[in-house]
């Protein structure tokens, strides 16, 4: 009782504002814009969600260009907003930036790292939900062959497609793993026609579930899979109803939760700042269930990915970071 | 007679008809406007005041005038000779990497107006050489070099993630780009100059590469009607068999237009990489390869005309992103109407009037 006491007072003294406070909120998206029914449009609907529940609006804006997302957090920030979110480890350097300059905002930033006194980051295992859905990928495949098809080729698209192909083996020893990045450059995110000729490709080499992390190139890819009638998985938000049937599962990656926990601790007075890892023991990461998808997996599967879940939160299933070491052990 | 071919005073073709069409672009984008709801007045006088109504928002709008310079000369040099370079975009990008190399190698060492020299040197030939397979191609076997262009942006892109990506990177670090660079790697703003009208920069990334564009601008005034190269260049353009015939080497001329088209987007790189965000980072030309090529058409390819159409291109884009961020209604995809609204009028349609103000200036004259 005096211990949990001497924490709120100790909270209270740290927090600037120590009442519920209104607050002004505020939300950056990545350049894929706002509307790509993955990862931006999950911090949308988490801005939506706390929207609904207080009745507290928010301002958004989607950037075209890194100099654009830096005046956007800077232009939120000099009107007094606060909590500013910003989506996207693009916008890593402009948050170090405009965040040394308004030590009073708070910040939050997903997918990187600032370390800051005023920014909360947020970052996620992809590896982890990559696992169990590659698990799901490698017992729902008949030929013995699944697909990967990334967005640009960077790191962190990496490391969900290693995540995937250990998930993948773990199911299956001598499952095949094929593997697609969509391009080079940022129109990578946003280009389902590549990524359905990817798939097509992917597709006729053999693969019958295909994993898209690409954000709306991923459209592209669940669609073709879909019109070839095979497995496709979908990724950040659920995109399960997307076709149902088709969609295998899809790895959800929680950021609407990071963009309305940033809000809530706000209001609450209970903003803080520091990193926050998300995998699958924080529910940060995960597989989707639901009525579209039912039908497409069998109670082993589930039973099978429920296990390599309590196995990784139980600590004896470690997922590779191919951020750790810039490698893949597959 | 057809009416192309009747003179118009020089304040009609480069001051009227300009204005014409840029006011007929800015109605239909009105009209745009108002059909989904906002006050189109309200919509301008914010556009023009997010570009030009405070001290940063004319450092951010000169900002980006400053990358436009950059590829609208790279753009127009080509164009005097015939060539269509629409690979400014990919040269920019790997100018990037020669400057950002020097800036990397040099920044401990020495203060910024040592390194500068080099960084423009590396960016420049770092561009160059990107034009120059293209180039040759072109040149000695007749390959088009728009579609080369066009493919050398692709690899440039997928080169510079690689490097960006695998061997430049900070280690342990999510995002793709090299380290910071320190003082010595980094272009001052230029607070001083918007001292000088009593305005204050303050965020602003508006640096030293504006002024070397604006020498840029003057040097190639000077190479396309000052040296017996720009000459040439010209004559080529006009017409390639008469210059052949004329003693003009064909194969010469074109490789150097497009190493200097390519070297002057290079430049462009110093700008984002060395001036505001010191670091090399993916996709940092953001497109403004492509906008030198309006710039350029809308500059009618010379140098004060590329000046006044880059600024005009910096205000769209500095006023649409603040725009866009005042009215929530008015999304980046309608801020990217309205610019594609003004090329299309200034650019495209830019004879449309030209017809009615021929037999309206004759009519004045007569009269």
């Amino acid at each position: 009782m005096k211990k949990s006491l001497l924490t709120i007072i100790a909270m209270a003294a740290l927090s600037t504002t120590a009442l519920a406070a209104d607050i002004k909120p505020a939300l950056v998206y990545g350049t894929g814009g706002k509307f790509d029914k993955s990862f931006n449009e999950a911090a949308a609907k988490g801005a939506e969600q706390y929207k609904k529940e207080t009745g507290t609006d928010f301002r958004d804006f989607e950037p075209t260009s890194d100099t654009q997302g830096e005046q956007a957090i800077r232009n939120f920030a000099s009107k007094g907003f606060s909590p500013v979110v910003a989506v996207s480890f693009a916008w890593t350097s402009a948050m170090e930036k405009v965040a040394k300059e308004f030590p009073d905002t708070k910040f939050v930033i997903v997918d990187s790292v600032v370390n800051l006194p005023n920014v909360r980051s947020v970052v996620y295992k992809e590896q982890e939900g990559s696992y169990l859905v590659g698990v799901m990928a490698a017992m729902a495949s008949k030929s013995g062959k699944v697909g990967f098809i990334g967005g640009m080729d960077i790191p962190l698209i990496r490391k969900f497609a290693c995540g995937y192909a250990q998930g993948a083996k773990a199911a299956n020893a001598k499952i095949e793993v094929l593997q697609n990045m969509t391009g080079t450059t940022g129109a990578a995110w946003n280009d389902p026609v590549r990524g359905g000729e990817l798939t097509k490709n992917q597709i006729d080499q053999g693969a019958d579930v295909v994993y898209a992390a690409a954000g709306a190139t991923g459209l592209g890819v669940l669609q073709t899979a879909a019109d070839n009638k095979k497995l496709s998985i979908g990724v950040d938000s659920n995109q399960n109803y997307l076709h149902p049937g088709s969609v295998l599962t899809s790895m959800v990656k929680r950021v609407d939760l990071a963009v309305y926990n940033a809000y809530k601790d706000a209001a609450a007075g209970k903003f803080t700042a520091g990193i926050q890892a998300n995998g699958v023991a924080e529910d940060g990461v995960g597989y989707a269930l639901d009525d579209n998808n039912a039908k497409l997996v069998t109670p082993e599967m589930k039973a099978a990915v429920e296990k390599a879940k309590a196995d990784i939160i139980a600590g004896t299933v470690k997922v590779h970071d191919y951020m750790s070491d810039k490698t893949c052990p597959m | 007679m057809s009416t192309a071919s009747v003179p118009l005073p020089n304040w009609i073709t480069y001051g009227l008809i300009p204005l014409l069409n840029l006011a007929l672009a800015f109605l239909i984008s009105g009209l745009v406007v108002w059909s989904i709801g906002e006050n189109p007045f309200e919509a301008l006088r914010l556009l023009v005041d997010g570009a030009l109504g405070r001290g940063d928002a004319i450092g951010f709008t000169l900002f980006y005038t400053t990358s436009f310079i950059f590829t609208g000369l790279s753009v127009a040099v080509a164009f005097h000779a015939g060539l269509f370079n629409i690979g400014a975009e990919g040269q920019a990008y790997l100018g990037g990497l020669g400057a950002a190399l020097v800036a990397l190698a040099l920044d401990h060492y020495v203060p910024w107006y040592v390194t500068m020299p080099f960084a423009i040197i590396g960016a420049a030939l770092f561009g160059a050489a990107w034009a120059f397979i293209p180039a040759w191609l072109q040149a000695s076997r007749g390959s088009h070099v728009v579609i080369t262009t066009i493919m050398f942006n692709f690899i440039g892109a997928a080169l510079m993630v690689y490097l960006l990506v695998n061997v430049l990177i900070v280690p342990g670090n999510m995002a793709p780009e090299t380290r910071t660079f320190l003082e010595g790697g980094q272009l001052p703003k230029l607070d001083w100059l918007m001292a000088l009208f009593g305005l204050k920069l303050g965020p602003a990334p508006f640096n030293v590469s504006f002024l070397i564009a604006l020498v840029m601008a003057f040097l190639v005034w000077v190479l396309i009607w000052r040296t017996k190269l720009g000459y040439e260049m010209r004559t080529l353009g006009i017409s390639p068999t008469a210059a052949v015939y004329a003693g003009i080497p064909y194969s010469r001329t074109v490789i150097i237009a497009m190493l200097i088209s390519g070297g002057l987007a290079g430049m462009m790189a110093l700008n984002p990489v060395m001036g505001s965000s010191a670091r090399l980072q993916v996709e940092f030309v953001g497109g403004a390869g492509f906008v030198g090529i309006a710039v350029s058409l809308m500059g009618r390819s010379h140098p004060v005309g590329i000046v006044i159409a880059a600024l005009l291109f910096g205000i769209l884009y500095q006023g649409g992103a603040d725009l866009s961020f005042e009215m929530p209604n008015i999304t980046r995809e309608m801020i990217v109407v309205i610019q594609g609204l003004v090329i299309l009028f200034a650019g495209a349609l830019e004879y449309m009037f030209r017809p009615a103000i021929v037999h309206l200036y004759l009519r004045l004259k007569r009269a």
